[in-house]
């Protein structure tokens, strides 16, 4: 694209087809406008009152016209509809393979997790070319990530998670926003993303404290809390095992099966009564106000590890 | 000349009661429609200083003139009293009111009791918000998201809500009114086929305000009972859901939205007919075109949560009927376009108003298939692209119709005629000030500005001081009229019952109307807007 001062820059592999999507609705709504425009200005001019113009038998309806006109406006309308859901689904299905971060937004700030440990706050390092997916979720109110030069945004819910995925083409740094309207300092809640050279990257992950991985922090947390006492084969309690659970589908005693996602897991932790698995008595306490949503994430991280999934790791392991 | 001598002293509706007594009292529709037009025109003007006051902030990355929670609490008074104290209220209750039972010939509206009624729950209902907006203030924005609202505003969330819920009322009344009055009271032969458009986008209108107002009043409800009692509906901390509340509000709020629009749609077709001599072009289609638009403009709220945790398979069908509702204004704006093919075009004040509306409302309503488009509102959700787009619409277009329909009635409201040339001149500086004030905000919104900050990024700056200058001029735009109308009820010319030599049986009845309307209830026997090709 054209490199305007009034235009934002590219800087993810999905901002190029937002911004030809754009440029193709820009040239549709110049072409109606002008239609319109034109069309004014010549009756305007031709049909003033006091000129004499020919205005005999002027025209009162016409279906054919209209219809006409209905059609082709519902033949360009799919047209663009179609065009914009396309790149809209891309941008809802992350690849296979990615850097997973866990994000979590609070007035006023954002706070980020890395696989290995790595925190940080308003800041977000990340390599350029290869695809990182963000899951998100807010400890108040609905915040809102939104980073311009990606093109992409989302809204970071309590009590819910949300993703985003994005893959960077440029080095630099590039602003993070908060789009959703959060209370006193909503502007304030702004920070960068910070795209480095792959090597860079590792030199910079490696040079933060941190040392334990978020599987790692919630093994511990798992055994803190006294959830390794029932939840592991053998305990003294029948609760269900949780090895091979994560991305399962699981029975509930409502008769419903849910996929074992993180949500389901998040809302199991604070809310177990809510969907008790089949075969099970409801006796699992609440852990709501025991746990940050930054320990149910390491906490998630681990339960995922137990199923063979190294979920967020680094970019460079062989995960499926 | 000597029927014009005779109007002046022939008793009307304004010279029968000079009273206050007569007016706070008054069951006259068009005495109702002139006290809620007072009234908006005070709360347009509480509204439009908190814009200016924002704007000022604006000039600057940083903030210097207000501190982020006064920034805040602007914003929300803007939206607050804005939408439910001027636009929903605007043409409806003033024009819609003064004119409907003249439009069909009738003596009043169905329920002039319940009219009134509805004036004094509007007026309790603004004056308490507004009270309540200056003394406490809400920070929530006028979109009350949740739990924001609910669980952690400090201010006066309950209070403003209370507010707001007892207006509903008062739109309900009126809708209710507008429907039963254009079933039941139409003059004898004025068939649905006859009806002036303005009656069939006043009808869709009224449609939405009984079916979408409980809803709101519902939701609003809601979040009382959860602030109020900790019962947990929307905060996911006592259990709830807060990507409920955004369904709620915007099933309420979207087709809100063709409240504010669908009359002005109404009020153009007039113009445009009166002052082309024309029949408008495509009757039929301009009056389904209406109704589609209320119905279809049930169906879409769901486009306002394409980034706020709604399936993507929900947001696909959402866009797709979001795309549908652009069509058959699309329809109406072609159909205005061809009017005026061999028409005889007059450019007084109002058709500058209405030529001016199509020209907005085209721009707001494309720009509304961009952020229908999921891609692209994916980027441009709760920017300044959002802002642009909906005051292209609402403040653009309705507020152009708004001032049309004042000017194109002002001899029938009045008695008076304005200033032709004052006239042109506000119309042509609100056009230009409007556009310099909402075109940048279009780029500022590409460019990635979120709305509702008061503080930004350094190069946001340019066109956020393009955009306060283009508001100086709008403000300068908005008082002319006020001015120059207040000054033409002393010393405007007198007006004949038809100045614009329009068709519409409100022509055919003295400026200002008799109390009663009409003599004697007219017989109709033409379709609306019959004009002979000779008469231009």
């Amino acid at each position: 694209m054209v490199d305007l001062p009034i235009f934002p820059i590219e800087a993810s592999t999905i901002a190029i087809h937002v911004d030809l999507l754009l440029t193709g609705l820009v040239a549709i709504s110049t072409v109606f406008t002008l239609i319109v425009l034109v069309l004014m200005v010549y009756f305007g001019l031709k049909y003033r009152r006091g000129k004499t113009a020919d205005r005999s038998n002027p025209p009162l309806a016409s279906t054919k016209i209209e219809l006409a006109w209905i059609f082709g406006l519902i033949l360009l309308s799919v047209g663009a509809y179609t065009w914009a859901t396309v790149i809209f689904f891309n941008m809802n299905r992350p690849p296979e393979e990615t850097i997973d971060i866990s994000v979590v937004g609070l007035q006023w700030m954002w706070k980020f997790q890395h696989a290995d440990g790595q925190r940080e706050i308003n800041e977000l390092h990340v390599p350029v070319g290869y695809p990182v997916r963000l899951v998100m979720t807010s400890q108040d109110v609905i915040h809102s990530f939104f980073v311009p030069a990606f093109r992409l945004k989302n809204d970071v819910i309590p009590g819910r998670y949300t993703e985003l995925w994005f893959e960077a083409t440029k080095t630099g740094e590039f602003h993070l926003f908060c789009a959703e309207y959060c209370g006193t300092n909503h502007a304030e809640m702004i920070g960068k993303i910070i795209v480095m050279d792959p090597r860079a990257y590792q030199e910079w992950l490696g040079g933060q404290p941190g040392g334990v991985s978020m599987v790692q922090a919630g093994e511990e947390l798992f055994t803190e809390l006294g959830c390794s006492s029932c939840h592991v084969a053998g305990a003294g309690v029948r609760a269900p095992t949780l090895a091979g659970m994560f991305g399962s589908e699981v029975r509930l005693a409502s008769g419903e099966t849910v996929v074992a996602d993180e949500a389901y897991i998040r809302e199991s932790i604070l809310f177990p009564q809510e969907k008790i698995v089949t075969g099970y008595d409801p006796i699992m306490p609440s852990y709501q106000g025991r746990v940050s949503e930054e320990q149910i994430m390491q906490l998630i991280a681990y339960i995922r590890s137990l199923s063979g999934e190294t979920g967020p790791e680094g970019g460079e392991d062989e995960n499926q | 000349m000597s029927t014009i001598a005779l109007d002046r002293y022939r008793q009307n509706y304004l010279n029968i009661s000079y009273t206050a007594k007569s007016w706070l009292l008054s069951t006259d529709h068009k005495r109702i429609g002139i006290l809620y037009m007072i009234s908006i025109t005070l709360f347009f003007f509480l509204g439009g200083i908190a814009a200016v006051l924002f704007r000022l902030e604006l000039l600057t990355p940083q903030a210097d003139l207000v501190k982020a929670e006064t920034y805040n609490k602007l914003f929300t008074l803007h939206g607050v009293i804005m939408v439910w104290f001027f636009l929903i209220p605007s043409i409806p209750s003033v024009l819609g009111n003064f004119l409907i039972p003249l439009m069909i010939g009738a003596r009043e509206v169905a329920f002039p009791r319940l009219n009134l009624v509805g004036w004094y729950l509007f007026m309790l209902g603004g004056l308490f918000t507004f009270v309540v907006l200056i003394t406490g203030g809400v920070d929530t924005g006028w979109t009350f998201y949740t739990p924001y609202s609910s669980s952690f505003s400090n201010s006066a969330v309950v209070a403003t809500i209370f507010g707001v819920f007892i207006t509903g009322f008062s739109s309900i009344f009126t809708g209710l009114n507008f429907i039963v009055t254009i079933h039941k009271l139409r003059a004898p032969g004025m068939k649905w086929s006859r009806l002036p458009l303005f009656i069939w986008s006043h009808y869709a209108t009224s449609l939405i305000l009984v079916l979408a107002t409980p809803v709101l009043a519902i939701t609003l409800g809601l979040i009382a009972i959860e602030r109020v009692f900790g019962v947990g509906i929307f905060d996911p901390a006592l259990g709830g859901d807060p990507v409920l509340f955004e369904h709620f509000f915007w099933f309420y709020s979207h087709p809100a939205v063709y409240i504010m629009i669908l009359p002005g749609m109404g009020v153009t077709s007039e113009i445009i007919a009166a002052f082309t001599r024309r029949r408008i072009f495509g009757y039929t289609f301009v009056a389904m075109a209406s109704l589609a638009i209320a119905i279809i403009g049930f169906l879409v709220w769901g486009h306002h949560i394409f980034v706020g945790g709604q399936s993507a398979y929900a947001s696909a069908v959402f866009s797709g009927l979001s795309y549908m509702v652009a069509i058959p204004s699309a329809v109406k704006v072609f159909n205005w376009t061809a009017t005026l093919y061999k028409g005889s075009i007059s450019f007084d004040t109002p058709m500058l108003y209405a030529l001016g509306f199509i020209w907005l409302f085209t721009i707001g309503g494309l720009t509304g298939l961009f952020v229908a488009s999921l891609a692209i509102d994916v980027h441009v959700h709760d920017t300044y692209f959002v802002i642009a787009h909906f005051h292209y619409i609402m403040v653009g277009a309705s507020v152009m119709a708004y001032l049309g329909g004042i000017h194109y009635w002002w001899p029938k409201l009045s008695g008076r005629m304005y200033p032709e040339g004052w006239g042109r001149a506000a119309a042509l500086l609100i056009f230009f000030g409007f556009n310099l004030t909402f075109f940048p905000q279009f780029l500022l919104g590409y460019m990635g500005m979120p709305r509702r900050y008061h503080v930004y990024a350094e190069e946001f700056q340019v066109l956020n001081v393009m955009s306060t200058a283009g508001a100086s001029i709008l403000a300068v735009g908005y008082l002319l009229p006020l001015a120059y109308l207040l000054w033409s009820l002393r010393t405007g010319s007198i007006a004949i019952p038809s100045p614009w030599g329009a068709s519409g049986l409100e022509w055919q009845t003295g400026s200002p109307p008799p109390m009663e309307n009409f003599e004697e209830i007219p017989i109709v026997t033409e379709e609306a807007y019959t004009y002979r090709p000779e008469s231009s």
